[in-house]
């Protein structure tokens, strides 16, 4: 396999290191582009699904009468009308397409309906007749590892064990559940084909993984479901695991009509996973010197009911455990708990945005307790290619420019205080006297691509067509800007400036994996470089040329064969991609474990009026390696959204539980950071070659959830000097006490 | 729920509609009118997804009820510009603050609400009117840039 | 108005309870063009004016209370009639009528009469207006304090539903008045604290931590998911503090 820094990016209009605009973008502007939940099909019913109210009962009976008696009520299933497999799952398939004999969570599917119209459907679901047996709930995920309900137990132990050290901190930390909260919900058409199979259009981040479980719970033939890319408000990781895709496609089987879904906000976050709430436990010992000599962690995530991705978080927590820094002495214990609280799953950052709360937290502690200058102590413990991950052992060999973020970082100047804009905003709470400034820095360390072992790989194909080049392929769009940068990617390969992303479905591509990890512009990026290239080369040998451009195939300064009389001719090529092959670990936790990392920094400012509890994150700058640009107004947008996110889970947002239920299911109490919330964001990114993505570029989308909200909390400390041990900080953890 | 027929000024043009009520103007926009520019994200006001413009002002659809709709103009994204594109979208567009797009209908209302009110907005003031539009993808970087560009731009 | 039939203004209260499903009125009587209801002299703002029209013409800490209500868009079609009607404990604009000691003009068929306000308001989200009855002014006194200040804790910069409000007042007598929203089943007044600044002329610092102190005994929050007792205790009487440091100013 070709290393794809060995590629040249032709130089042609709109390659990769320019920043094109999307090709959506107007259709965006102008109301036109069609998402998910804009769909329609003539004769279309609307879907709608029983959940359950509680976190633990028996089903003792369920009455669909009552619905079926409705009028345009067009049919009612539950769990014995599932065709096939009962069950599905990312990592197991253990969550029940509808709940069966017992419900393990609030908001657990019951029953779906289909109807004439949304409201119908509504009030048939409202209807069907539920009769259930509460059980307690298991609600702390501590009391689930003492009775075993896990679902994965990490364990890494490298180097000496028996380690001490003269200066030792130790901490306690908390990381709340944050929700992916994308702004388009959950929404689908299934169109039944008349012959028994099912065309589906739905959000989803994996058509590919979503088809599978769709054919095994359908008990289907795979080319009886076609799973098609859709438009989709966002994801954030909300978009991996099925949520309403098997019931549509069940809904419009057994009506033999076309169903559509959209689910409504409340029902948004009863219907996906969210990222896992954690408790960590930490001791850092070093020398006098600052060396790390050894990191220890507990680390307790809470997984809810089922499976989900649990597995594979709370490896990339414990992995991540001790950050972006070379320690030869590690020992982590992890446990991914099975309780009655909702699924968790994938949330941008996956694992290693916890960890990097506590670890960061972890190092600000140790720095004190060194009387040290908290980017000195980082910068003498900096993890760098040439090293082994403190973790796993695993030889670090494509770059890793943590020293150069950190002094980029420490460089950038700060802002001025800006006594018009206080915290509180038009509340009018805070006067400049009440203000106290904080500045406060976090790095991080994020894996991209799958790991493990896992097959990782992306299929895409390109072909050349009188319109110019077109890239097929399945990765999913989610407003990141792929189908720009794979465009890109094709015009450097092909050398032709017209190019474009086209979707297709899992009929007519193979799967280009998930559109999470950070991964699509490496793997799909490297399949289309792959593909782009080949197909020229194929080209100019056919035609014993030596240039191919947008005028066509040139010979000696001679154009022998113009572009018109070339897309005549059938040329495609389609290419598979693989990332270098990871490992399994041992039982120690060591192996080459993950395909490639990226790290980044961030240095947060905050203005707090530390009597009311009230912040004001002013300004939060970053670096951060991304190996080669290839479009930097996209790394842009994923930088400056992504911090957005991260402060938003250090100030703001959390899933309020209570025995099991969500309090605040809707965006009046679960708060989305809004644009009078937003920090200035100055970002440096890091180029540096040598990473195996097409020209050297890394995924960029996670890196910056991954250490901002540490930079806020650092920052919130040195402002207030309290602990904060946990996020979201909220105004009374300020303001009262010690926490 | 009963229905009824409200006849309202909808992107220019007089359009008749056979609504339900209770239910609000943001399902009929979409599910009766087809008009699928107003997204539905939230159901409560919060998020701005749905934002027209409704007598001249710009309000949350799915807060408007849709009977009274009845003798009201409205305007959606489709009809901010007519078959033209407005200054709105062009800034926008050039500034990359367009990722999922499931919140630019909201917010190009929005925006051209504001600069048909206040033709050279400060930052503070684009902020102030975009309050009430939640976008997840940006961080609203690149919003405000394209904004306050425009706002620099129609002042000279 | 029919018995039975909910009046329905900006539609920013009602309306979230129809999409929850939690309402289905089928008697909706529609004011939002009904001018007269939009009519506003010195001192009776009809129910109909909205948040956008009191953030810019509104007595000072009105004005101010409406620039925090939702977003434009619920600025726009959000009344101060209907935040009356709904009578949420945090409703914005309530301790603005709390303060300034404001009645409540309620239209029936047959005769139209006035409520003062800690009369109007019994409750969480219940008041003394009975079914028939439309609500369709606020009465404000012919004199308002020259001092007025008012200030809303929330856990963003934008849209939040209160976790404590206030609104201080301060005339040239001394005379300072300290109502609440947020910490009590309705606005509420802190009549002792009032007391007892209203005397002092010239108040000291450690008048003022009296001050504070006798605000948060007064108030009767409570803990629920957006935020604790014993923070909205604190956070009412810094807060009632600092405004009343305003208001002498």
């Amino acid at each position: 396999m070709t290393t794809h820094t060995d590629r040249r990016a032709i130089q042609v209009e709109g390659t990769v290191g320019e920043s094109p605009l999307r090709p959506d973008g107007i259709a965006k502007l102008k109301g036109e582009f069609e998402y998910a939940q804009d769909l329609e099909s003539e004769g279309m019913l609307w879907g709608a699904t029983v959940r359950s109210p509680h976190a633990s009962a028996i089903i003792e009976s369920i009455d669909i009468a009552p619905a079926l008696s409705i009028g345009g009520v067009h049919a009612v299933l539950t769990a014995s009308d599932v065709p096939g497999r009962p069950s599905f799952g990312l990592e197991h398939s253990d969550q029940p397409v509808l709940a069966g004999d017992k419900v393990s969570f609030w908001g657990e599917p019951v029953a779906i309906v289909a109807a004439e119209d949304a409201d119908t459907a509504r009030l048939a679901a409202a209807a069907v007749n539920v009769v259930y047996r509460e059980q307690v709930p298991l609600i702390d995920p501590e009391e689930a590892d003492l009775r075993d309900e896990v679902f994965r137990r990490m364990r890494i132990r490298r180097g000496d064990q028996e380690v001490t050290g003269p200066v030792v901190v130790e901490g306690y930390y908390e990381v709340g559940m944050q929700d992916q909260a994308p702004l388009g919900p959950e929404a689908g058409l299934a169109i039944p084909d008349g012959q028994g199979g099912v065309d589906l259009y739905a959000t989803s981040q994996f058509v590919h993984v979503d088809h599978e479980q769709i054919v095994a719970s359908l008990g289907l033939r795979r080319e009886a479901v076609r799973s098609h890319p859709t438009g989709i408000g966002g994801a954030f990781g909300a978009r991996e695991d099925v949520n309403l895709h098997i019931h549509l496609c069940m809904l419009a089987l057994h009506t033999n009509r076309p169903v559509k879904m959209v689910y409504r906000r409340s029902e948004s976050f009863a219907g996906h996973v969210h990222r896992h709430p954690a408790r960590m436990w930490y001791r850092h010992t070093a020398n006098e010197e600052g060396q790390l000599l050894r990191v220890e962690a507990r680390i307790v995530i809470d997984g809810g009911a089922y499976a989900s991705t649990t597995a594979a978080v709370l490896a990339n927590a414990s992995y991540f455990a001790v950050g972006p820094y070379r320690c030869d002495s590690v020992s982590v214990d992890g446990v991914g708990a099975r309780t009655n609280n909702p699924p968790c799953g994938a949330m941008r950052g996956f694992g290693a945005v916890q960890s990097c709360f506590a670890y960061e937290a972890q190092m600000d502690r140790l720095a004190e307790a060194l009387d040290m200058d908290p980017l000195e102590l980082r910068r003498r413990n900096v993890l760098a290619t040439g090293d082994e991950m403190p973790t796993t052992g695993q030889l670090i060999t494509t770059p890793l420019p943590t020293a150069e973020v950190i002094e980029t970082l420490r460089a950038m100047p700060l802002p001025d205080v800006d006594r018009t804009s206080l915290p509180g905003g038009s509340g009018l709470t805070s006067e400049p006297k009440d203000v106290v400034r904080g500045v406060g820095y976090a790095i991080g360390i994020k894996n991209l691509g799958f790991s493990e072992g896992f097959d990782d790989y992306a299929q895409a194909r390109v072909r050349l067509t009188p319109e110019g080049a077109v890239v097929e392929t399945a990765a999913i769009e989610v407003g990141q800007g792929l189908v720009t940068v794979l465009a890109q990617i094709a015009r450097a390969g092909l050398g032709i400036s017209k190019a474009e992303v086209r979707h297709v479905d899992t009929s007519k591509i193979g799967s280009a994996g998930s559109t999470s990890a950070s991964r699509q512009t490496q793997v799909s990026g490297g399949a289309t470089l792959e593909a782009s290239s080949r197909l020229r080369e194929r080209i100019l040998e056919q035609h014993q040329g030596d240039d191919l451009n947008d005028d066509g195939v040139w010979r000696s300064g001679a154009l022998v064969v113009p572009m018109d009389n070339l897309t005549r001719e059938v040329w495609e090529e389609t290419v598979t991609f693989r990332h270098p092959a990871t490992e399994r670990p041992d039982e120690d936790g060591q192996g080459a474990v993950h395909a490639d990392f990226a790290v980044a920094g961030h240095r947060a400012v905050v203005d707090v009026d530390p009597e009311l509890g009230m912040v004001k994150v002013v300004r939060v700058d970053t670096a951060q390696d991304v190996g080669k640009a290839l479009n930097p107004d996209s790394i842009q947008g994923q930088i400056e959204g992504g911090i957005m996110q991260g402060v938003g889970l250090a100030i703001m947002e959390e899933l309020v539980l209570e025995n099991g239920v969500i309090r605040n299911p809707n965006f009046t109490d679960y708060l989305l950071p809004t644009i009078l919330d937003a920090p200035d964001v100055e970002a440096v990114l890091i180029e540096e070659d040598g990473s195996w993505g097409p020209f050297g570029a890394k995924g960029v989308g996670e890196p910056p959830t991954i250490s901002s909200t540490a930079a806020v909390a650092a920052a919130i400390r040195l402002a207030t000097g309290k602990q904060l041990n946990r996020v979201p900080i909220r105004p009374q953890d300020i303001s009262l006490g010690d926490r | 729920m009963f229905a009824l027929i409200v006849e309202f000024t909808l992107n220019g043009s007089p359009t008749t509609a056979r609504v339900m009520s209770p239910g609000s103007a943001l399902d009929v926009l979409r599910d009766e009118l087809g008009v699928f520019g107003p997204k539905s994200g939230c159901e409560q006001g919060e998020c701005g997804s749905c934002s027209v413009l409704l007598d001249g002002v710009v309000v949350c659809s799915c807060l408007l009820m849709a009977g009274d709709l009845q003798g009201s103009v409205v305007v959606t994204v489709e009809g901010v510009a007519g078959d033209q594109i407005h200054p709105v979208q062009t800034a926008m567009h050039e500034a990359g603050a367009v990722q999922c797009g499931f919140c630019t209908p909201g917010i190009v209302v929005a925006a051209v609400d504001l600069f048909e009110h206040n033709p050279h907005p400060t930052g503070e003031e684009i902020k102030e009117a975009l309050a009430g539009n939640i976008c997840r993808c940006t961080g609203y970087g690149a919003i405000v840039r394209a904004l306050e560009g425009l706002s620099e731009a129609a002042a000279r | 108005m029919a018995e039975g039939a909910v009046a329905l203004a900006g539609g920013t209260d009602l309306m979230v309870e129809v999409n929850f499903g939690h309402a289905r009125p089928m008697d909706v009587v529609a004011l939002r063009r009904v001018g007269e209801l939009a009519e506003w002299e010195p001192t009776r703002i009809g129910a109909g004016v909205t948040w956008s029209r009191l953030e810019r013409h509104g007595p000072i800490a009105l004005a101010q209370a409406a620039r925090t209500v939702g977003s434009p868009q619920i600025r726009n079609a959000g009344t101060l009639g209907g935040n009356v009607g709904t009578a949420s404990p945090a409703g914005d604009g309530l301790p603005f009528l709390a303060a300034v000691d404001a009645s409540i003009e309620l239209a029936a068929p047959t005769e139209t009469r006035t409520v003062p306000w800690h009369e109007f308001f019994v409750g969480v989200k219940r008041t003394a207006r009975v079914a028939g009855e439309l609500i369709t002014g606020v009465l404000l006194p012919e004199a308002m304090p020259e001092r007025q200040a008012f200030g809303k804790i929330g856990a963003r910069n934008a849209m939040v539903i209160a976790t404590v409000c206030c609104v201080v007042t301060r005339d040239t007598s001394g005379a300072t008045r300290v109502a609440l929203g947020s910490v009590a089943p309705t606005p509420m007044r802190a009549w002792r604290a009032e007391e007892m600044i209203s005397s002092i002329d010239k108040p000291s610092e450690s008048d003022l931590t009296e001050f504070a102190r006798l605000v948060s005994e007064e108030v009767r929050p409570i803990t629920d998911h957006r935020s604790t007792e014993e923070y909205r205790r604190h956070a009412a009487g810094v807060l009632a503090r600092r405004l009343l440091d305003r208001c002498l100013r």
